[in-house]
């Protein structure tokens, strides 16, 4: 049986990680090299983490299922990086970071935890600027800034639109130099198949040799997980193809509590889904909201004629325009949080003013801006993604609005973890996107790079010697224990099992049918009625899937759909604890939208007398209802109040 | 659009390949290459035949897996495009497409278009990165670097990874590559201090690796993705020069 305990140290606010790395025990030089440390994940926050602990003297190993580190999703991250450095002096501060993060989060985050990640924010930048990050800067030589959503002040940090692809390529070059040295193993193609714990510790994991099928035993004294978020449960969204809950969803099951598993952010500017076939969605970075205008026609037979191919949108006149976002909170106006943009593109949508060919986008117009600016500051800014769209969609959007919907794209809810990053079995611990940390139910733009890295390079270093300090004496652990032949014997029972199935239908028609029932009853907006359904759909789904589903191939061989499927199985058990979650979450917050709770005027209304608290849930067994856990949250630095963005 | 295709298909990295031929029907204009691959893989699986092999993750340009070799030409016939980015209106109905995968010594086949390129990451580890440990580091606005530095360092640090110039190179060498990263080094403060060991170590590594040599015929920078100009070539030859010209480099 579970019990949370979030280990929030003692003081104030603004003294706790302070007080913390006062006080936490160390592990001594020599005795780091006596102690292995396995992370599952190269992502940013895994890339990090393993480079900084390999520095400090730690022997690590580390895991990623692409053929390269470089490779991972992280890579993706387009807009830019949050920091308090206020190096624009426009009012911001490491409380106002913090403040911003909470309140965005819709007051479901934990205080502590936020406060930490915006005092160690400006570290991030000052370290990526060492390992010769280009960000972009101004004429003078310093750092450039511009905004994101959710905020009133420029602090977000950006390397034209590939800050992702440039923080990920510091890290891997940090974890390059490390592996080199030999302190890092490196395991690339390699699939993470189950937990191994002794004594109720976790001290290794089962991965599977992507070439070669091969299954392997790693152990450790601590396992880290930073294998990124599910939002592929959706089937179609903007994380990459092999994004995937399995490593957490493993950890889960071998008794680390799974928080929030309902708050998941739909991403307001993507590029719409355009038919049956297709297998990915696009983001277009939320940095174009602060210079594009986002609109539909005013009046319905306005939006049928586009819908026909008979009107086009550059002769819509201004007055029939509806810049719906600044009508209705003109205070920030195209810079609202995602989830209350999404929600309100949907609202439009719904009611018959969506546009493009589906009927299912809003416009992103850069007409005004390229009349303030001029087209190639407009260029300069955007240039990569005006080009990535025009390369999808067949249009020129210097010269046409862009068309975009929301789309599935980030995940708050994650592993559960205390203060220490640690989940609920010991020694297991989860950074970056998989655990459910910092961002409450709603997460703003350019904080998820500060969060995997704030955990990877400036946290878990820290916390996890809090941990080791006390496995000094614990000899290395060989694999050879009788605990890892018992994970080992599931990894292969279930393997065989999937592999004799020898159905009709292939891994990607069910993710896809998954996905049909997720974004209908378990979207943007959900009901009782629609997440009774998804409970009784997606049980149903996942038993014709054992039944039916079909992997051509062998085992002991390279075979993706093997490897699909493995992932799929979890989705589909997946799919089933956020329905559960969202369904006892009767209030809205943040994405996590409950259409019995709103305001009049359709905004989502909290119920913080019932609801200030984190849903972690316990796995009870195959065929068990999970068992909910609530950590209260307190709310010390900063009072509860409805967000407004009016 | 229905289409014929020919693809390698080679079971793994000791078993002798061949081309195959395939069909496609319906095939919508608006759909990337790789759900068109989609569709084909999806029939070969209802067919109970094993499934194309191909390398892609993120399918919007950036993480650098996907590695197609179309028609003779890196990445397809559109410019400035990865394959994943690659759209089925740059084909017309009917067309017949190869489909093969990278070739090059320093990139074994790994199955059917799958290749391993850790000889790349192998380049890095040799000494791709500022020797900088976590912490302790300046503040970030301590040295003011000029912005046309700034940007001529984004400019190469742009480079994915794909190999793309390797495959399209008749000697298969790695230099834009390998340029891409002494280049964005080069142009900033933070990375002087140890330029002269990095562009040695790094060549050295893709020497030994099997690379060959450059001859400037400059086909890898007209087939890169990224556009990532030869220029950083030139740039990275003179780093190499002044490195060796220098006597008290040695490879610590
Ligand atoms: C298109 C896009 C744009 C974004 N833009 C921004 C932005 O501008 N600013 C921002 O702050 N955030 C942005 N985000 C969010 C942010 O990129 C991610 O939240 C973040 O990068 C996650 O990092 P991570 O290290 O936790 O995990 P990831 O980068 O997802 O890495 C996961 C790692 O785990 C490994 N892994 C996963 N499963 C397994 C397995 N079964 N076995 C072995 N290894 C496994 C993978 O190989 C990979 O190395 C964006 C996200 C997307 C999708
Ligand atoms: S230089 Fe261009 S072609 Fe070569 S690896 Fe980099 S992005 Fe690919
Ligand atoms: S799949 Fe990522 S670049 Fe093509």
């Amino acid at each position: 049986m579970i019990k949370l305990d979030s280990k929030i140290p003692e003081g104030a606010m603004a003294d706790k990680w302070k007080n913390y790395i006062d006080h936490a025990k160390l592990v001594n030089p020599s005795n780091k090299r006596k102690l292995d440390i396995i992370v599952v994940g190269t992502g940013l926050a895994g890339a990090s983490a393993a480079a900084s602990l390999a520095e400090m003297g730690y022997e690590v190993k580390i895991f990623c299922y692409q053929d390269s580190p470089r490779r991972a999703h992280s890579i993706a991250a387009q807009g830019g990086i949050n920091a308090a450095k206020n190096y624009p002096n426009d009012g911001d501060s490491v409380y106002r970071l913090f403040y911003d993060t909470v309140k965005g989060g819709d007051d479901r985050a934990r205080e502590a935890n936020v406060y930490r990640l915006a005092e160690v924010s400006n570290n991030i930048i000052d370290q990526c600027v060492a390992q010769g990050i280009p960000f972009a800067r101004e004429y003078g030589g310093l750092l450039d800034n511009r905004s994101f959503g959710g905020a009133q002040v420029s602090r977000t940090f950006y390397a034209r639109g590939q800050t992702g692809q440039q923080l990920l390529l510091g890290a891997y070059s940090a974890l390059s130099r490390q592996i080199k040295k030999g302190k890092v193993t490196l395991y690339n193609r390699r699939d993470m198949l189950d937990v191994v714990k002794i004594d109720g510790r976790a001290r290794g994991i089962i991965t599977r040799n992507l070439v070669t099928g091969e299954i392997e035993r790693h152990a450790a004294h601590a396992v880290v997980l930073a294998t990124g978020g599910y939002g592929n449960v959706f089937y179609l969204s903007t994380n990459a193809m092999g994004s995937n809950v399995s490593p957490a969803w493993k950890a889960y099951k071998a008794g680390a509590a799974f928080a929030n598993p309902c708050y998941m952010q739909i991403h307001p500017t993507c590029i719409p889904v355009h038919g049956d076939f297709q297998s990915k969605l696009t983001l277009m970075s939320e940095s174009l909201r602060n210079d594009g205008r986002i609109w539909v026609p005013k009046k319905k037979e306005d939006a049928e004629a586009i819908k026909a191919g008979k009107l086009k949108p550059t002769q819509i006149k201004e007055e029939d325009r509806d810049y719906y976002l600044e009508r209705r909170y003109p205070a920030f106006g195209n810079l609202v949080p995602r989830d209350v943009a999404s929600r309100a593109a949907k609202e439009r949508v719904d009611a018959g003013h969506g546009v493009g060919p589906t009927g299912i986008a809003v416009y992103l117009d850069f007409e005004e801006a390229i009349g303030r600016l001029g087209k190639s500051v407009v260029e300069a800014r955007y240039g990569n993604l005006f080009q990535m769209y025009e390369k999808i969609v067949d249009e020129d959007p210097y010269t046409t609005p862009m068309m975009i919907y929301p789309a599935s794209h980030y995940t708050m809810g994650g592993l559960w973890v205390d203060y220490n990053l640690m989940t609920t079995v010991p020694g297991l611990y989860a950074i970056g996107e998989a655990n459910f940390s910092d961002h409450g139910a709603n997460r703003l733009g350019a904080s998820a790079l500060m969060q995997g890295l704030a955990d990877g390079y400036f946290v878990l270093p820290y916390t996890i010697a809090d941990y080791l300090a006390d496995q000094i004496h614990v000899p290395r652990f060989t694999g050879k224990e009788p605990e890892f032949n018992d994970v080992e014997k599931n990894v292969n029972e279930r393997i065989k099992k999937l592999m004799s199935i020898n159905g009709k239908q292939s891994v990607d028609s069910f993710h896809k049918r998954l996905g049909h029932i997720m974004w209908e009853y378990v979207g943007m907006a959900r009901n009782e009625e629609g997440l009774k359904k998804a409970l009784e759909e997606i049980p149903k789904l996942r038993e014709e899937f054992w039944k039916d589903v079909r992997i051509p191939g062998d085992t002991a061989e390279f075979n993706n759909e093997l490897e699909k499927a493995g992932r799929v199985a979890d989705f589909l058990e997946l799919g089933e604890l956020i329905a559960r979650d969202a369904l006892n979450r009767t209030e809205s917050c943040g994405g996590h939208f409950r259409e019995e709770s709103q305001t009049p005027e359709g905004e989502a209304k909290r119920d913080d007398e019932n609801f200030t608290y984190v849903a972690a849930w316990e796995y009870k067994g195959d065929g068990q209802e999970p068992e909910l856990h609530k950590e209260h949250l307190t709310f010390e630095a900063i009072k509860l109040v409805q967000r407004n963005y009016k | 659009m229905d289409l014929t295709l020919k693809i390698w298909r080679q079971a793994n990295a000791q078993a002798k390949g061949k081309m195959v031929e395939y069909k496609v029907t319906g095939v919508s204009p608006d759909s990337s290459f790789f759900e068109m691959l989609d569709v084909l893989n999806q029939d070969l699986i209802e067919k109970g035949e094993d499934p194309v092999a191909f390398d892609h993750d993120c399918r919007e340009g950036i993480c650098g897996t996907c590695s197609l070799y179309i028609n003779g030409r890196a990445h397809g016939p559109d410019s400035g495009v990865t394959t994943c980015q690659l759209h089925m209106r740059k084909f017309k109905d009917g067309d017949t497409i190869f489909i093969e995968p990278w070739r090059a010594k320093a990139f074994p086949i790994v199955k059917d278009l799958i290749v391993n390129r850790g000889a790349f990451d192998s380049i890095i580890q040799a000494g791709g990165y500022i020797s900088v440990n976590t912490g302790g580091v300046p503040d970030a606005n301590a040295i003011p670097i000029p912005k046309v530095n700034a940007d001529a360092a984004m400019d190469a640090a742009a480079c994915i990874g794909c190999g793309a110039c390797v495959a399209t190179c008749k000697n298969a060498s790695a230099m834009l590559f390998v340029a891409a990263k002494v280049s964005q080094f080069a142009n900033l403060p933070q990375g002087k201090i140890e330029a002269k060991r990095r562009v040695q170590n790094m060549v050295a590594e893709m020497d030994a690796l099997g690379f060959g040599n450059c001859s400037n015929t400059y086909a890898c920078e007209q087939e890169c993705p990224k556009e990532i100009s030869v220029s950083n070539i030139a740039k990275m030859n003179r780093e190499f020069l002044s490195a060796k010209l220098c006597a008290d480099v040695k490879d610590i």
